[in-house]
């Protein structure tokens, strides 16, 4: 745990709590709009931390809509004095949470409702790889050679880890495997149907090397979290999680030519700050969520935050390592790979992180867990967002 | 967009040198006058030191493959009738990196580390795309 004595916390730390966390429920889904499922998380959430509606006075919200946070507060009735619209992609609500505890701590604001939904599968919009502009940098220099999806991208970091480290397939499937068994503990999981390494390795291939199941589902949903003052959340019901470090950053947008190494990513500068912050080592965090696009940005993302060395990540989750019952608990909820996925995971990897320090989480719950690190990257490993949380 | 016509670059003014110099055969690449750093892709400004004194060097269109996938599923229409196909990240003698798909190649005659070097694909009377080949493939 932290040695509180040596170490001086920044400005931030510990300073604000996430007090409530909430869903929408994703059964009862269809026909709905996103913003209409954005905001039955937002009122789960909300309950979840029994505060009062008018105790809102910042709305963070990232969705396709460039008014996120307008629209939402308009619809909830709340008249925020702070808001953000930040979108990094996958990572943006982790991004929110550094945003809302710096303006909290600055005295800006004292409750944030942070809330993001979509229904891309409803909508049937994942995937096809259009809409940029020709005069961009992606629509002059990728587009017209048929690098469209993220897939496409994160197929060729895959390829060049593999390359540069022996990385193969087989630990690959790994991550998907062992994510498919915390899948099987959590009710709400999408996918639950058992899974071996050879399911996921006979899997159609989409962009080589990455198979259909390497890659997280296509879903609706919506998920919303309510911060304040860890000081406020001592006061409500809920077992008290507080922000202990908080780290965002971005090295570039998209372009997959351009990034110097592409088995990393800046996720190893985001995880020494929020590491920094906190004041803790990656071998004391208690149960990890990262967000699991693909397999690949798993194992990457295991090797940038520190939990195993450059290179290190194939073999790191082999033997089912990160499963249940194994050493690593990772993406515990059963992750963007058999959880759930409505295009940017990050809320999601908020909900779960809290409900395992507050002991919420039943069969998959990971005992004595203190601290946690969620992490996401996005825009195609363009961002990254990585925030330690502590059982207060 | 059309269903069968491929996403088309549309040329910026800081571009358009690369784009005519594609339509002549040429590979050009941005040099920055100040700090003498190769550029890709083309812009206004160098992001290394910010200088605007930018220069247009033909390359020597030689290069390493650093990175490539093999697509088998197109996410748009007009690359359905290419599959498989591949998508590689090419590295020039002079440092940056650029897309290919290397016209010609089978999938499995490419490897990271292969020699290419420039070629053209004429898209329309407007653009011409850089592409690579192979150069084991005894490629003209």
């Amino acid at each position: 745990m932290r040695d509180s004595s040596s170490h001086v916390p920044p400005a931030i730390s510990g300073r604000v709590a996430i007090a409530g966390v909430g869903e929408a429920d994703r059964s009862q889904a269809a026909g709905k709009t996103a913003l209409h499922l954005q905001v039955e998380a937002a009122v789960a959430a909300i309950r979840d931390a029994g505060i009062e509606k008018g105790e809102i006075d910042a709305v963070f919200a990232h969705t396709g809509d460039r008014f996120s946070s307008m629209l939402l507060a308009e619809y909830l009735g709340i008249q925020p004095r702070y808001t953000d619209t930040t979108n990094i992609g996958g990572p943006s609500s982790l991004s929110h949470v550094l945003h809302a505890a710096a303006a909290i701590h600055a005295g800006l604001c004292h409750t944030a409702l942070i809330a993001y939904g979509s229904t891309q599968a409803s909508d049937r919009s994942r995937g096809l790889g259009i809409p940029d502009d020709p005069r961009s940098p992606r629509g002059q220099f990728e587009l017209p050679y048929g690098l469209l999806t993220p897939l496409g991208t994160y197929a060729l970091a895959a390829q060049r880890h593999m390359h540069q480290y022996g990385t193969t397939l087989e630990q690959l499937a790994e991550v998907a495997v062992a994510t498919r068994r915390w899948a099987q503990l959590n009710p709400q999981a999408a996918r639950r149907e058992p899974l071996t390494l050879a399911d996921v390795m006979a899997s159609p291939p989409i962009a080589s090397p990455l198979r259909l199941l390497d890659c997280c589902l296509v879903t609706d949903g919506a998920a919303a979290v309510v911060v304040t003052t860890a000081q406020r959340a001592r006061r409500l019901a809920r077992p008290v999680v507080t922000v202990l470090g908080a780290a965002e950053g971005h090295t570039h947008h998209y372009f997959a030519p351009g990034v110097p190494d592409m088995t990393r990513t800046g996720a190893v500068e985001t995880g020494a700050r929020a590491f920094a912050m906190a004041g803790v080592r990656p071998g004391e965090i208690d149960v990890v969520q990262i967000y699991d696009a693909f397999t690949i940005a798993v194992i990457i993302a295991l090797e940038d935050l520190g939990f195993c060395g450059r290179g290190e990540g194939g073999p790191f989750v082999a033997r089912q390592r990160t499963a249940p019952g194994g050493d690593f608990p990772l993406n515990t909820s059963g992750g963007g790979l058999s959880y759930c996925h409505p295009g940017m995971f990050g809320t999601f990897l908020l909900l779960e992180a809290v409900r395992q320090l507050r002991g919420e989480c039943g069969d998959r719950q990971v005992a004595g867990a203190r601290l946690a690190l969620c992490h996401g990257t996005g825009a195609v490993l363009s961002s990254q967002a990585t925030l330690i949380l502590g059982r207060d | 967009m059309e269903e069968g016509v491929r996403p088309l670059p549309r040329p910026t003014p800081e571009t358009l040198p690369y784009w005519e110099g594609a339509r002549a055969g040429r590979l050009r690449l941005q040099r920055c006058g100040q700090c003498a750093a190769w550029l890709f892709y083309p812009r206004s400004h160098c992001p290394h030191c910010l200088s605007d004194r930018l220069t247009w060097v033909d390359s020597a269109g030689e290069g390493v493959i650093y990175t490539y996938s093999v697509h088998y599923r197109a996410a748009h229409p007009a690359f359905k009738a290419a599959l498989p196909y591949v998508v590689a990240v090419v590295e020039l003698s002079e440092g940056v990196r650029l897309l290919a798909n290397l016209p010609g190649a089978r999938p499995e005659q490419v490897y990271i580390g292969a020699p290419v070097r420039v070629c053209f694909e004429r898209l329309n009377d407007e653009i011409t795309l850089p592409q690579f080949q192979l150069q084991s493939d005894g490629g003209e």
